[in-house]
């Protein structure tokens, strides 16, 4: 343990106190468990009819595999547009145009302080008045995914770029390069690279952030799993945990992939 | 423009209700992080196996999820009544809701926060005779918070953010008021989206200046 620091290795007296201790923290958490358990068993939320419906073929197929899909899709496609937005506000913000940088810093800054559930809403509700016709939930969702997400990462590459040592920028006119040169084959790779930790995580805000499609009626999994799902069966609470779960197993994968990348370089 | 006039009552209203869900659930997510992280580095197995069990869940679970789960699962089948009034019910289980999320990052960051302070701190803590609690409490946690100003302001403006999502447990927010408006004076649409985000700038934009102003001023000198 890191922290071991913060306490003295124990004693025969604090080895016995530990275990008493031990016992009763734990005794606590189980007696709030089971507090849980007592409660939502009765409401009959434990009943197998209810967690049934999430073993059979054809609730997977019907529901959860296509909201799945919905999420994922809707994330892939926010990863994308949000890293092209990102790449080049993050080249704009660091524009020696003045009349390049400010708006662009303007812009960053804007999509970045506004909420995403509000973007969201402006290019759902607002689509019509606006260029004539209703978008699809599917779109309102990449739109709000991608501004917001990608001033972020614009963020992140913009700071990325500003930590590299300037020997590089230097060494990289020195050998006669053009300034699109410059940054594009010597200061955004190696900006890429430092900050894949920090871009990863930000995809994993992203994924999750898509679970807002079900306030516009977009089918993800949220939305499947809760409307969908519990909507048939009346299992809102075993419905919840699986679908948490699922987020879970695909963003602890993510982080541990942002982990290795970390250590990689 | 006029839409954003004529009801500029009711949006300040809904603003109130973004300042006050913010409010109370920072200063909820702050003690509960706070907890989170003792628990994390504590010496008893069983309170960190909790306490990152508790985290790992909570970072990784959209917080639409976990405010629908809290709507339905605490609300509805665990039963609690918060209020009669089922505004102020509804207000309190967006609180938890948006609490238990954030404390999740609180924690987080505190952690990183323990890491800077330097491994003599605690040592000489302990040659004072400091026990766990005390060697936590009065040495390194404080210094801990004083390095994590900036992060902790980002986790609060991200949380100031993410109240308009308590809509999914019937609180009246800004979000909910700016779709209302769209709908009522749809010909007005761009307007009314960026009145209710110069809001939100207004509101995020001097947190931001003060947390990085605090950072400074509070940065532990090495």
């Amino acid at each position: 343990m890191s922290y071991a620091n913060l306490y003295e290795a124990p004693g025969p007296r604090g080895v016995r106190r530990n275990r008493l201790l031990t016992v009763v923290v734990a005794a606590a958490l189980l007696a709030v468990a089971a507090f849980v358990y007592v409660r939502f068993d009765d409401k009959g939320q434990w009943a197998a009819e209810k967690w049934t419906p999430l073993l059979r073929g054809d609730v997977w197929a019907t529901f959860i595999l296509p909201g799945l899909a919905g999420t994922l899709s809707a994330a892939v496609a926010g990863v994308v547009l949000a890293a092209l937005f990102g790449i080049v506000f993050a080249v704009a913000r660091l524009s020696e145009h003045r009349w390049i940088r400010l708006p662009a810093a303007a812009v960053v800054e804007f999509f970045r302080s506004v909420p995403l559930l509000l973007l969201i809403f402006f290019a759902f509700f607002g689509s019509y008045v606006l260029i004539g016709v209703n978008i699809s939930a599917f779109a309102a969702v990449v739109f709000g995914l991608t501004l917001y997400n990608g001033s972020v990462i614009a963020e992140i590459l913009r700071a990325g770029v500003l930590s590299l040592p300037k020997g590089q920028r230097e060494a990289a006119y020195a050998v006669g390069m053009r300034k699109g040169q410059v940054l594009r084959l010597v200061l955004l790779p190696q900006a890429v690279k430092a900050m894949l930790p920090a871009l990863v995580s930000q995809f994993i805000v992203l994924l999750k952030d898509s679970a807002l499609g079900l306030i516009v009626g977009y089918d993800e999994l949220v939305d499947r799993g809760l409307n969908g799902i519990a909507a048939n069966f009346s299992n809102v609470i075993p419905a919840a945990i699986l679908i948490a779960g699922i987020f879970i197993v695909i963003n602890l994968a993510l982080d541990r992939l942002a982990h290795r990348l970390g250590q990689s370089s | 423009m006029e839409a954003l006039l004529t009801e500029g009552g009711t949006i300040l209203a809904a603003f109130w209700m973004t300042v006050r869900l913010t409010a109370v659930s920072a200063l909820g997510s702050l003690v509960l992080g706070t907890v989170l992280t003792a628990m994390r580095v504590a010496p008893l197995g069983a309170l960190r196996t909790a306490a990152t069990a508790y985290v790992t869940v909570l970072r990784n679970t959209p917080l639409t999820l976990v405010l629908l789960f809290t709507g339905l699962g605490i609300g509805a089948n665990l039963g609690l009544e918060l209020s009669d009034d089922i505004a102020t019910n509804n207000f309190w289980l967006a609180v938890i809701g948006l609490t238990a999320y954030t404390s999740a990052f609180v924690c987080e960051a505190l952690r990183s926060g323990l890491n800077t302070v330097s491994v003599g701190q605690a040592e000489a803590a302990r040659s004072l005779g400091l026990g766990f609690v005390r060697t936590l409490a009065l040495i390194t946690l404080p210094q801990a918070f004083r390095a994590v100003v900036a992060p902790l302001g980002s986790i609060l403006i991200a949380l100031t953010k993410n109240t308009t999502i308590a809509l999914v447990v019937g609180v009246s927010e800004a979000s909910v008021r700016m779709r209302e408006l769209i709908e009522t004076y749809g010909d007005q649409v761009i307007e009314i989206f960026l009145g209710f985000a110069a809001g939100f700038v207004l509101l995020c934009l001097p947190m931001g200046l003060l947390f990085g102003w605090l950072s400074r001023r509070m940065a532990v000198a090495r």
